[in-house]
């Protein structure tokens, strides 16, 4: 402490709150799917890299999952050293662009940020988005450094964070990897699921062509699992190993009668149809989409809440939110349900759905929803809700998206039978190195641990890849 | 990267046979697995059955009937044409072993899924009775193919213009009628095709196992798209199907899914139409 003081001689006149971030404005971006905020322009970034306070125990590294070195690559920017800071970050992370939109930051490295105690922390997604951003628009990142080539080959199956970070880690350090995935584009949760005005497309893209600079293959509309098997991929086509990032995409259905009818959908079908399909551009594009004029989503997850603000903008005049539990447990981030409140988005708490409501033709009309009340904590700490008998009504809306979580899908595990699971139908592996019951195949991402983030999709990327450079270099 | 179009003829006005180089599914499919293709950046992704496969040769047979703006648009794709993406196989295969005599039930476009599977059933030992029907004689198609895989064939014609003048239902209905016996039904075409069929073998208690076409998007089991009912639980078509038991399926609740992008899908296709008129 008293050194870094000698360091900063004028004592460091604290700012106490971040600077702003602009944002369309809330009935302006309702019409559109541009990026709700805009991002720092270099002097702001500037500025707001002043506000760290390069500590001694830098608290805010052992919030991150993939333990940016935090202080460093903003030291940089508060020295005007741009490509020094990208560097960094690179090291660290190959998708910075997307870690800084979606990371929630307020519960990983923000939250701990010692500079948090009294004030609010440092901007830590917003400077990381800003130097990814700044580099993708002026190139000043230096060429990454890539091992000589090890000759041997790893197979990546799933292109999400978990793959793309995996595959992105093991070719610089010289292995010869081929990505696998099912649908014709990559990205997995990123293309499909979070929409265009959290995370444009154009940014997962150079993301996923950084990692592809790096030597990384890519073949999209490969089914693993029935096109090849693991044990194929590991066998005849000569692979030392296998890290499966195939994720959490199995929708949960809520169980009640009448969800099949139209007007019903899976948050999954809602969301593809319109990110990775762009049915909101039909019949520019060739897929159809439906969209309700009065719309439910039911859950409280960032799922619940992009499906919601994806209404908004596909032309609902009512988009409402019911969740089972209260606002103090709803899993999506702050940010998110900030901006969807902004945006006209109602929410009603503590009910679930005990009934659709249809048409004689098979359209949806309404629900019968039930209150509940909080109960006891169950296993994940929250407190669980219970039913109030005889408070059932009904409502009106002519469509449903039913947001209550994923499974993991079940594709590979049913194709490669002497994989062990866990009772949820997650892969069972070693924390450490991501090793699953097979030797030689490795998991990580949301089909280890169920619907989580990016960002500890990313951090069991990383730690697969160093455990499977480790398994060949030992082999 | 895209999958290349070896062979192409137009079996019928309305439909259309390609052999699409992709050797890695060809290596892998079984009968009654399907792809699905999308044609271009813009294109939604359209499943069509394996209609037949050479693991040699590296090719799937595909064989579509033009219905809409997805369909068309295939068919204009010639000989040497890429096909952008093409993904398979997808869907349970067809696992019935050696089981007796099977009567297998093909109208329209679902001739097509039913060759690959009545192929299989008599390589797997079994006797076949196929009974293939179309709206008019110029229709029907695979007649040859089908023959040469089955021990009888039926022909019907809605307006009786060649063999019986009716529906597949009628046909069967003779057969059991004249107390033939069998030991599983297989029905592939349009719903209420399929729902007839396993209203008349629901009533003789033969088994029926049915081939759905629900709308998909991914085929992976990630959107449920394609759901069903079947026996009050939900089924995924595209990975616990395409096949059920058709006397469980919930037909009502098929129709109207199945039925649900009928406004958008006509305007598709008067969009496709009218681009293709001024060109
Ligand atoms: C709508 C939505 C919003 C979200 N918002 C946020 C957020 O704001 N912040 C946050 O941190 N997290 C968020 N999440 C969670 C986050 O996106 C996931 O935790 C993360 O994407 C998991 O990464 P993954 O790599 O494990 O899997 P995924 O991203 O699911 O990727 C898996 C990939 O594997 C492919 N695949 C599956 N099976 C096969 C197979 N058999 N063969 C080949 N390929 C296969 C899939 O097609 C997919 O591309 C959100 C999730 C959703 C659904
Ligand atoms: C497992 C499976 C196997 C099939 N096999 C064959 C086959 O071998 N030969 C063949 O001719 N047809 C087959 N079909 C049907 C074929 O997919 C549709 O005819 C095609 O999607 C029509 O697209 P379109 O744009 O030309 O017509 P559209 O105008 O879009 O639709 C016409 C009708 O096709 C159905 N349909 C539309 N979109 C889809 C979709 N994404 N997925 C499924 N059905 C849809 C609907 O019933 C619709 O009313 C199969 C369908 C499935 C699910
Ligand atoms: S990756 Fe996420 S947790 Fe790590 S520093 Fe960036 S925003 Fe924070
Ligand atoms: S804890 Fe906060 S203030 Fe300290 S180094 Fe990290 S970001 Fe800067
Ligand atoms: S097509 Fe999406 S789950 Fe079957």
């Amino acid at each position: 402490m008293a050194e870094s003081k000698k360091e900063k001689p004028a004592k460091k006149k604290i700012i106490p709150e971040k600077y702003p971030m602009e944002e369309q404005p809330a009935k302006e971006r309702v019409g559109n799917y541009r990026e709700v905020p805009y991002g720092y322009d270099a002097a702001t970034a500037i500025k707001e890299a002043e506000r760290c306070l390069q500590c001694k125990k830098p608290v805010c590294i052992d919030g991150c999952p993939v333990e940016i070195d935090i202080p460093g690559f903003i030291k940089a920017i508060a020295e005007d050293d741009f490509p020094e800071a990208i560097r960094i970050m690179k090291t660290y992370n190959n998708l910075p662009a997307v870690c800084g939109r979606v990371c929630p930051q307020e519960e990983q490295c923000e939250e701990v940020c010692l500079l948090g105690k009294k004030f609010e922390p440092v901007g830590i997604g917003r400077l990381e988005r800003f130097i990814a951003d700044y580099d993708y628009e002026h190139g000043i990142a230096p060429a990454p450094e890539i091992a000589p080539a090890k000759g041997k080959k790893v197979a990546i199956v799933g292109s999400g964070p978990a793959g793309l970070t995996a595959a992105g880690d093991l070719a610089r350090m010289g292995y010869d990897v081929t990505i696998y995935e099912a649908f014709h584009a990559t990205g997995g949760v990123l293309r499909y699921g979070i929409p265009e005005f959290r995370l444009p497309k154009a940014i997962l893209d150079q993301e996923v062509d950084y990692v592809q600079s790096l030597g990384v293959k890519v073949e999209c509309n490969m089914v693993i699992g029935k096109v090849f098997t693991i044990g194929e991929l590991l066998g005849e086509f000569g692979f030392g190993a296998v890290f499966i990032g195939t994720g959490a995409g199995l929708p949960r259905w809520m169980n009640v009668p009448g969800e099949n009818l139209i007007g019903v959908y899976s948050a999954n079908e809602w969301l593809t149809r319109v990110n990775l399909m762009r049915a909101f551009d039909f019949p520019e594009f060739d897929t159809p989409i439906w969209a309700g004029k009065n719309v439910a989503v039911i859950g409280g997850g960032n799922t619940a809440m992009d499906s919601v603000r994806t209404a908004l903008r596909m032309g609902a005049e009512t988009a409402t939110i019911y969740y089972r539990r209260s606002e103090k447990e709803m899993p999506a981030r702050i940010e998110e349900i900030h901006h969807a409140r902004e945006e006209g988005v109602e929410f009603n708490f503590l009910v679930a759905p005990d009934l659709v409501l249809g048409t004689n033709d098979g359209w949806v009309r309404g629900m019968e929803l039930c209150k509940m009340e909080l109960g006891e904590p169950d296993d994940s700490g929250r407190r669980r809700p219970v039913r109030c008998e005889g408070s059932q009504y009904e409502i009106e809306c002519d469509m449903i998206v039913v947001a209550v979580g994923t499974y993991p899908n079940p594709i590979i595990p049913e194709t490669t039978p002497e994989l062990e699971l866990t009772k949820w139908g997650t892969i069972k592996v070693d924390e450490e190195t991501g090793q699953t019951s097979l030797p030689g195949v490795f998991a990580g991402g949301d089909i280890v641990t169920g619907g989580a983030t990016v960002i500890s999709a990313m951090g069991a990327g990383k730690k697969a890849a160093r455990g499977i450079d480790a398994y060949l270099s030992g082999a | 990267m895209g999958y290349k179009i070896l062979a192409r003829d137009d079996i019928t006005t309305e439909s259309v046979r390609m052999v699409v180089g992709a050797p890695f599914i060809a290596r892998k499919c079984e009968p009654g697995q399907f792809i699905i293709y999308r044609l271009d950046e813009r294109g939604e992704r359209i499943p069509l059955t394996i209609a037949d496969f050479d693991r040699e040769a590296g090719t799937v047979t595909i064989i579509f009937q033009k219905v809409g703006k997805s369909t068309y648009h295939l068919a204009e794709f010639q000989v040497g044409d890429e096909i952008l993406d093409f993904v398979g196989p997808l869907g349970r295969h067809l696992d019935l072993g050696r089981i007796g005599t099977v009567a297998c039930l093909g109208g329209g476009l679902g001739i097509a899924p039913m060759y690959p599977k009545v192929r299989a059933l008599k390589e797997g030992g079994n006797d076949i009775v196929s009974i293939i029907g179309a709206r008019r004689k110029d229709l029907v198609i695979l007649e040859e193919e089908m023959r040469s895989y089955s021990d009888e064939l039926y022909v019907t014609t809605d307006d009786g213009s060649y063999g019986l003048h009716g529906f597949v239902t009628d046909q069967l209905r003779l057969l059991l009628e004249e107390g033939r016996q069998f030991d599983a039904c297989l029905a592939a075409g349009p719903i209420p095709m399929m729902e007839a069929v396993c209203g008349l073998t629901a009533e003789h208690k033969l088994k029926t196992l049915v081939s759905l076409d629900t709308i998909m998007v991914d085929g992976t089991g990630m959107c449920g798209s394609c759901r069903v009912t079947v026996g009050e639980e939900t089924k995924f078509s595209c990975v616990d199907g395409p096949l059920f038991d058709g006397h469980q399926v919930d037909w009502a609740e098929a129709k109207a899914r199945q039925g649900r992008y009928v406004p958008e899908e006509k305007e598709a296709l008067e969009k496709f139409e009218r681009e293709r008129g001024h060109k």
